[in-house]
């Protein structure tokens, strides 16, 4: 807020009787508390139903909390109970998996799309609402269509039977082995677009002046591309980064829609796992446990990938 | 409207509408997850009959499968202080509820409705909290059947297998009449049901009280588990490989239009049967899963009662549970939703022949104490232990574990606190 503006608006709020003297010191106090009054509200919000809550998880699951909260710490034996589970270190190989084929697979295909898009073509807006179109859908939708699309018996592998291709051989849907690849696949179909939107808005934000230099010192395309291209478009590299690994850790609904965790638990997910042992098996102090690691999981992802990100802006790269 | 002004009529309607709340006093609210078409109706039912009475019904109905999402609004209802007047809760979550200190006692409507006799001892006291009744029982699902399209087994040329060396020679017969031999959903209830269906099969009622029920380890370890497991190992192979995730009511359909021939389910299953009008006996036949025709799983719903302060609320429950026990109830209720009354003096003449087999076997595996509770419908164990054993079952069933490492895995999961 302007120190220009304020005063003005205060006085013609105020009523016309007062001094210029006071005028300035209703809008000084108007200036120190306004900000704190408008933002405050959200700040309380934050404050009391995310790091509010996160204290109380973390306080339940020092506890043997079952079906009701109980408020009593038993120390951490919740945690030695969760590491001692099968099931739980299922759900963290498939967070790895599918967290890391995810973003590799989102960040390549993205770049790609966005680089091919990027060459001045026709009809480009057309095909970036293509390429765009699928993350207007929700997860839940395209659970339900990829599950379809994956099943052996009605999907993709019948349709290639029908065609005559008797050899076909696709079922990773209902394969415990390759489940939680199938939720990669469904994922990256659905994440790439937005990916690939966010490159694009990066490279178009590439002056053209440094790509025609280069271009008239005798550099080829792909070497604009690796040398000065892509290294500009580290900024963008990092949100996209960001989000793609919240996407990933709390991913639920797409794997709760495609597979169910199944078969068996095979392509269960800690959010999965969480929610499961919290609320259909009374297991709350457990279930607590899982959401703190998980919790530990994105700080231990996501700090080193800002603090690198806020020193290398401060360092000016 | 003026902030104040706005605040000061808020505070104006909530208060009118705890004090219309209070007016209305004989009214019982009562938390359910009978959703879907035929229990929806069979809901409605109750309702007319609480209304005839003059107590209100208010519906807190919450959808959502096996009633996870009812439970944890219920969870929320009792932490905040305001439980509703009754809520659907089963088995033994019954006493996990009872231990926390929120239901109400209903002594006063089961004693002179003589509960204690017209209900089997293991019911009864599953309904009782400390020795005192703090649920009523709505109805009994059998869920050792064995459904089966008679159409796929003559074409086959099988007959209805009643134990298992029929029953494989059953299922190798249709297969190779180029049938799917048996229908299954591959969720983890689903494995469950046909695991401890298996077990009662393989080991007989005393093998699955000791091992689900009492969750003793040297039995949950025996040799007759591992059979258990071999012969669940064994019907894995007549599954197709698609039933992974599919809805048990898919498996039902295959069966009803002669996909494939036998279906292990509880006898929810006959609503679909009904409902694509088809005939017990005639277009499907209901069985006894192999080896269990002397015993019985069962399932049984009941409406639990949470403690309310107001006087005329404890009146209305005690009419809420004398009303879910009247024979007129009963009848209408399991007419609608496919199962059997809990209590055998109630007219059999409009139910069908897989109902009045169910009532008959109901009522002799009582007198033989073979009455047992069905683990993988959460009768017999709490949820945790129940969860643990499904993830085992599950495992097993969707990959190459033996019967050793099941049996093993079992024993842990036994133990889950």
């Amino acid at each position: 807020m302007s120190d220009h503006t304020l005063p003005y608006t205060a006085a013609a709020v105020g009523s016309p009787s007062h001094t210029p003297k006071q005028q300035g010191r209703i809008a000084a106090i108007a200036d120190a508390w306004l900000p704190r009054l408008v933002l405050s509200p959200t700040i309380i919000l934050s404050l009391v139903f995310v790091y509010g809550f996160i204290a109380v998880t973390a306080w339940l699951s020092l506890t043997n909390s079952r079906m009701l909260p109980n408020y009593e710490i038993s120390g951490f034996n919740q945690y030695v109970e969760l590491f001692a589970l099968d099931r739980w270190w299922v759900a963290a190989a498939n967070l790895g998996i599918f967290g890391g084929l995810f973003i590799l697979f989102c960040l390549a295909i993205g770049l790609v799309m966005a680089i091919l898009l990027d060459q001045k073509i026709r009809a480009e807006g057309a095909l970036r609402a293509i390429y765009l179109y699928p993350m207007a859908l929700s997860f839940i939708v395209t659970g339900a269509a990829w599950k379809w699309i994956l099943n052996p018996g009605l999907g993709l592998e019948k349709m290639m039977h029908d065609w005559g291709f008797a050899n076909f051989h696709f079922d990773w849907l209902v394969n415990s082995d390759f489940s939680i690849y199938t939720v990669v696949i469904a994922g990256v179909w659905q994440s790439s677009g937005f990916v690939m939107a966010l490159f694009l808005a990066g490279l178009r934000g590439i002056d053209d002046s440094i790509i025609k230099a280069a271009m008239v010192d005798g550099a080829s395309l792909p070497t604009i591309y690796r040398r000065i291209v892509i290294p500009a478009l580290r900024p963008v590299f990092f949100s996209v980064l960001l989000v793609l690994a919240h996407i990933a850790i709390k991913s639920f609904d797409l794997v709760m829609a495609l597979t169910a965790g199944g078969p068996g638990t095979s392509s269960d997910l800690p959010a999965i796992f969480m929610y499961q042992f919290s609320f259909s098996r009374g297991q709350l102090g457990l279930g607590a446990a899982s959401a703190m690691m998980m919790l530990a999981t994105v700080l231990a992802v996501l700090v080193p990938m800002m603090y690198l990100e806020t020193k290398g802006a401060r360092n000016g790269r | 409207m003026k902030l104040s002004q706005i605040i000061k009529s808020v505070f104006a309607t909530t208060a009118l509408l705890s004090s219309a709340a209070a007016v209305h006093a004989a009214e019982v609210e009562v938390l359910h997850y009978w959703t879907s078409g035929g229990e929806a109706k069979s809901v409605a039912e109750l309702k007319k009959i609480m209304e005839a009475k003059g107590v209100t019904w208010k519906d807190f109905a919450v959808a959502g499968g096996a009633g996870e999402n009812a439970t944890t609004a219920l969870k929320a209802r009792v932490i905040a202080g305001s439980p509703p007047t009754a809520a659907q809760i089963k088995g033994p979550s019954i006493q996990e509820w009872g231990q926390e200190g929120v239901l109400a006692n209903i002594d006063a409507a089961a004693i002179p409705g003589k509960w204690d006799s017209l209900l089997p001892k293991v019911v009864s006291n599953t309904m009782k909290y400390q020795g005192h009744y703090v649920a009523a029982p709505v109805n009994v699902h059998r869920v050792n059947w064995l459904w089966i399209n008679p159409e796929v087994l003559k074409k086959s040329g099988a007959k209805a297998p009643t134990s298992w060396p029929e029953f494989f020679d059953a299922a190798d017969k249709m297969q190779k009449a180029g049938f799917i031999a048996i229908a299954h959903g591959g969720q983890p209830w689903q494995d469950a049901t046909v695991f401890e269906t298996v077990a009662l099969g393989v080991g007989g009622a005393d093998f699955y009280n000791k091992a689900l029920v009492k969750l003793d380890p040297a039995t949950l370890t025996g040799p007759t588990m591992i059979k258990t497991f071999d012969t669940l190992g064994k019907i894995k192979g007549y599954i197709d490989k698609n039933a992974a995730g599919r809805d048990w009511n898919l498996a039902t359909a295959m069966v009803i239009n002669g996909k494939a021939g036998m279906q292990f389910m509880g006898d929810w299953a006959k609503g679909e049967f009904t409902a694509a009008g088809k005939l017990p006996g005639k277009d499907f036949l209901c069985v006894p899963a192999p080896g269990t025709d002397k015993s019985y799983t069962y399932n049984i719903d009941s409406i639990a009662m949470f403690k309310v302060k107001d006087p005329e609320q404890q009146k209305a429950q005690l009419t809420l549970a004398t009303a879910i026990m009247s024979p007129e109830f009963q009848e209408i209720f399991n007419l609608n939703k496919g199962s059997i009354p809990v209590r055998s003096d109630v007219s059999r003449a409009k139910f069908d022949s897989c109902a009045t087999k169910s009532m008959d076997d109901m009522a002799s595996s009582n007198k033989a104490g073979t009455l047992e509770p069905s683990m993988a419908h959460g009768m017999a164990v709490n949820s945790a232990v129940q969860g643990a054993i499904l993830d085992v079952v599950s495992k097993f069933m969707n990959s190459n574990m033996t019967s050793q490492a099941a049996v093993q895995a079992l024993a842990k999961a036994a133990k889950t606190q």
